[in-house]
């Protein structure tokens, strides 16, 4: 009996013919979510397709005029387009790099018997735990120049952080690494924990130096997770918005997520909106292809 | 690590406790920033140097909760003697409280939104773990055709940029009425979270041993039975822990909250920047927003320390 149980766990129950068969429950359990994701996600999107085709305003009561693929056309030739697409590179690649320095090196040195551990890590934790809106206005008081605690601490005088065009992509950087190293320190961790303490035992006895143990021991085997968290924080700042979008209005910090919200809220071009979004979806899409791929290669682990 | 250190061993670990302990303070210092210009008068908030050393004061949040009026002329003795202490941290400030008809203090356009954040954060979680408790059982005890392709599908809907759903949401939401609702909100945030929540719960309850449900169903139990009495128990913490996650993205979603509400159902994320406007901002004011905003994060962080990662990872690192 017992084993006819288990074997049939899978499909179909004995206990079916008292209550719904487990193909029902299943259906049951599974299907709404999957009906809820496809109404609120996925038509959304298909309903924003057709709109990329034509000089839909949602502005104006003018009925929507088909242009065929001009928008596209027309976005993909307009170099502002391409500006915004740099910045936001450029913005992803400072402010990974940065977190994975900062959050690396502090799982590095937590990494050791210390005391309070615990209590640290945890603090650690809060930034990342905030609203990116909420934060972009606190580091926007203390960026001020003339009375921000930054310029104060630094002895900085009244340098502007914000309202310098070509300060304000890093000013906007910096907060973000401050907010998302401790994603990194706490991937990295994980990830360092892991590593069986063995090894290091071995290379002690081999006499092996530091960079030799860091390089030929500690680094290969934290990678995996450690990709996991750079792929991770790459996807988030590709989409950034919130902070950007609060610390600052200079046009050098015009991440692409600005640039359409602006498109499609301030100047009503809904339906070149609807264009530039499909060509970021494309984007954010093979990220999240990397993604998964990493994510299960480390739980397969 | 070994059992016995040599000196230069200790003395790096002396080091490396010391650059911890800077790390950890420099992370902290705009927290506590924010934190005591919140509990500062408003003629210290922008001082040059800084004002560490102050008395607290609670102007800042009598300021956050009460509409105010510019003073015309310093109240008279009689008046100020009247006023409760609350009422006169406002009047030592150059301002007067304003009162309805019916002499009720008025209140700002905070309380208002800090609810409106409270109700969507709330309904969207439990309506996004409830869903995604099911649906995790469901793909962790039975064989669904394309598995791994319905699970990336569910994660993708969470991957792309929120500006990008939001073109067509707002389209959609005019068309039916949902814009500037709590519903809507809700909705989408609904949305949002269930991606997230599916793949935690999942990690969660694969977890827990087929065979406790095995041996309910050998006891005559049905599978739905077993699946509240035996399975839902055993993965509280889990739920908990999913729940406070969902409830914390929720709370801190700003897009969407500023493109789909303005008045009604705005929530506090767009609400707390749009009080900086132009002109001289009382930041002790904003501060004591945004303080009272960032405590139950604060306190869910703190509560939940020991499942963050996990949370953080979408459950691809266990602890």
């Amino acid at each position: 009996m017992a084993t006819a149980v288990m074997t049939s766990l899978d499909t179909k129950s004995s206990a079916a013919s008292r209550g719904m068969s487990d193909i029902r429950i299943r259906n049951l359990f599974i299907i709404p979510t999957i009906l809820f994701l496809i109404v609120f996600n996925i038509f959304p999107l298909i309903y924003s397709l057709g709109y990329s085709f034509t000089d839909f305003r949602a502005s104006s009561n003018a009925p929507a005029n088909f242009v065929g693929l001009q928008n596209y056309r027309e976005l993909l030739n307009d170099p502002f387009i391409w500006s915004n697409f740099a910045i936001t590179a450029k913005y992803v690649i400072v402010s990974v790099t940065g977190q994975v320095i900062v959050g690396f090196g502090t799982a590095m040195l937590l990494n050791r018997d210390i005391p309070l551990k615990g209590l640290l890590t945890t603090l650690l934790l809060l930034p990342m735990m905030l609203s990116m809106a909420v934060v972009g206005l606190f580091w926007k008081l203390l960026y001020d120049p003339s009375f921000g605690i930054i310029n104060y601490a630094l002895g900085l005088g009244s340098f502007e952080w914000l309202s310098n065009p070509d300060m304000a992509l890093y000013a906007v950087a910096i907060t973000d690494i401050w907010m998302w190293s401790p994603f990194v320190m706490l991937l990295s961790l994980a990830g360092l924990s892991a590593v069986p303490k063995h090894l290091y035992e071995a290379a002690a006895i081999d006499r092996a130096g530091p960079f030799y143990t860091f390089f030929r021991i500690t680094l290969p085997l934290v990678a995996p997770i450690l990709m996991i968290a750079i792929i991770f924080r790459t996807m988030e700042a590709f989409k950034t918005f919130d902070l950007a979008y609060i610390l600052t209005s200079q046009p050098t910090t015009e991440v692409i997520s600005i640039r359409l919200y602006k498109m499609a809220f301030q100047e009503w071009q809904t339906g070149r909106s609807c264009a530039l979004a499909y060509i970021v979806l494309v984007m954010v899409l093979a990220i999240t292809n990397i993604y998964v791929k990493y994510l299960n290669k480390v739980k397969e682990r | 690590m070994a059992a016995v250190q040599t000196r230069s061993e200790r003395a790096l670990n002396r080091v490396a406790i010391a650059a911890v302990l800077v790390i950890t303070l420099i992370f902290l210092a705009p927290i506590y920033w924010i934190t005591s210009t919140a509990f500062k008068p408003r003629n210290l908030a922008t001082t040059i140097p800084p004002t560490v050393l102050f008395e607290p004061e609670l102007s800042p949040f009598v300021k956050l909760f009460t509409k105010r009026s510019q003073l015309r002329g310093a109240p008279t003795p009689e008046e100020y003697a009247a006023a409760p202490w609350w009422e006169r941290m406002v009047f030592d400030g150059g301002e007067k409280i304003v009162r309805s008809g019916r002499g009720e203090v008025q209140p700002s356009g905070y309380p208002n939104r800090f609810m409106n954040s409270l109700i969507v954060a709330i309904t969207s979680t439990v309506l996004a773990v409830g869903m995604g408790t099911f649906t995790a059982y469901g793909f962790s005890r039975f064989k669904v055709k394309g598995e791994a392709d319905l699970l990336f599908f569910i994660l993708s809907t969470r991957m792309l940029p929120p500006v990008v759903v939001a073109i067509p949401m707002f389209l959609m939401y005019r068309v039916v009425g949902l814009n500037d609702t709590h519903w809507g909100l809700i909705i989408l945030y609904t949305a949002f979270n269930l991606s997230f929540s599916v793949w935690l719960m999942k990690g969660f309850i694969d977890e827990i041993p087929k065979e406790y449900e095995e041996a309910a169903l050998v006891d005559g139990y049905t599978r739905m039975e077993a699946f509240f009495k035996i399975v839902i128990p055993e993965a509280a913490t889990g739920i908990v822990a999913t729940a406070v996650f969902c409830f914390i993205t929720a709370w801190n979603e700003y897009a969407f909250a500023l493109i789909m509400t303005n008045r009604r159902a705005q929530t506090a994320p767009p609400f707390i920047p749009s009080q900086v406007g132009s002109g001289l901002p009382d930041w002790t004011v904003i501060a004591a927003g945004t303080f009272l905003f960032l405590l139950p994060v604060a306190i869910f962080t703190f509560l939940l320390r020991n499942h963050l990662l996990r949370g953080m990872s979408f459950g691809a690192i266990r602890k």
